[in-house]
């Protein structure tokens, strides 16, 4: 119990994000045609920023579904990456039928707070952490499917900039406290700048870009900068 | 659209997002020896949030301007430690503000 209580704690300042990000996926949601109740339930079952984005996206522009299951799969390849490292910190009482349940709540944020703890990850507190971020989630929807028009558009436009700044929230911290992270980190960003801009490639789809990133600074820093033993701390 | 159609995309929407999250988490459970492994693990979080959050960010706005303000706002904030909801606000509203500011000046 008293597990599930830190987690929910820990849990509570991304719950409080998440309601500002999902209002506005909310308002977005509603101006791309879905009803209020689609984009709740949309947000119930992914979870998900960058994929329900582009979820809403291609409903709005009635694509396949083979489209929508590719786009998916691209945008959230990372989750699975986040996955294989969880199941590397949670404890040994962690079953698989747990793991079915939980693993649901893997997002970036749940993810970057739990890798965060010094000690394994217990399924009690992994629940709690996931409470009120799905809570802010869901509730963050509703509220912005269901008044967001009447918002002026300044600012739901500065709004958009939530969730990136939750994102910044996560890894200045973590390159503040470690050289090896700035460095891999920025490296990152300097090839998604590249990906972006540069003639040629910049027609590659945001989702794979990220994958692309992501994969090719994480595997320099392997190679370059070999984190030692982390995860025998165990308390 | 029709309400059929939504549930398939749904369908489609949440089966793909499940399994990516929960076939990773379930099939390893042994830990991983590999040192490189290991690292690029470690490494995945914030190589992911950084080339999710740049260049993109500059863009959520409408306006570089305003989108740049929010992003300075964001590190200064996130630099001094500050919490993830405070430094999401700290964006908001500093590129709220530039907008405005925009606004009367020009």
């Amino acid at each position: 119990m008293k597990q599930f209580l830190q987690g929910l704690k820990d849990g509570s300042a991304i719950g409080i994000g998440y309601l500002s990000v999902s209002f506005t996926f909310g308002l977005a949601a509603v101006s791309s045609g879905l009803d209020w109740w689609e984009a709740l339930f949309v947000s119930m079952m992914n979870l998900t920023s960058a994929g329900q984005f582009a979820g809403i996206t291609i409903m709005a522009a009635a694509g396949s579904c083979l489209e929508m299951a590719v786009s998916q799969l691209v945008i959230n390849l990372r989750y699975a990456l986040m996955s294989i490292s969880l199941s590397q910190k949670v404890d040994r009482r962690f079953h698989a039928g747990k793991k079915i349940l939980l693993g649901f709540a893997v997002t970036d944020e749940i993810f970057a707070v739990a890798m965060s703890r010094e000690q394994e990850i217990n399924a009690l507190y992994f629940a709690g952490l996931a409470v009120l971020p799905y809570l802010g989630w869901t509730c963050g929807t509703l509220a912005g499917a269901v008044c967001g028009n009447i918002l002026p558009e300044n600012v739901s436009d500065a709004l958009g900039l939530a969730i990136y700044g939750m994102f910044i929230a996560i890894i200045v911290p973590a390159m503040k406290k470690d050289s090896r992270i700035l460095k891999i980190t920025l490296l990152a960003v300097v090839l998604s700048f590249g990906l972006y801009y540069l003639p040629g490639v910049s027609g590659i789809s945001s989702g794979f870009a990220v994958i692309i990133c992501a994969v090719a600074a994480s595997a320099a820093g392997a190679v370059c900068f070999p984190m030692e033993e982390e995860t025998k701390e165990g308390a | 659209m029709k309400t059929g159609v939504f549930w398939s995309y749904l369908a489609v929407m949440f089966a793909v997002t499940y399994l990516v999250r929960v076939l990773p988490f379930v099939i390893f459970h042994k830990k991983i020896e590999n040192k490189f492994v290991r690292s690029f693990l470690a490494y995945i979080p914030y190589t992911v949030l950084g080339a999710m959050t740049f260049p993109a960010v500059f863009y959520a706005t409408g306006s570089v301007i305003t989108a740049g303000a929010g992003v300075t706002a964001a590190l200064i904030a996130a630099y001094r430690g500050k919490e993830l909801f405070t430094v999401a606000v700290c964006a908001s509203l500093a590129a709220l503000l530039t907008g405005l500011l925009l606004q009367v000046a020009l």
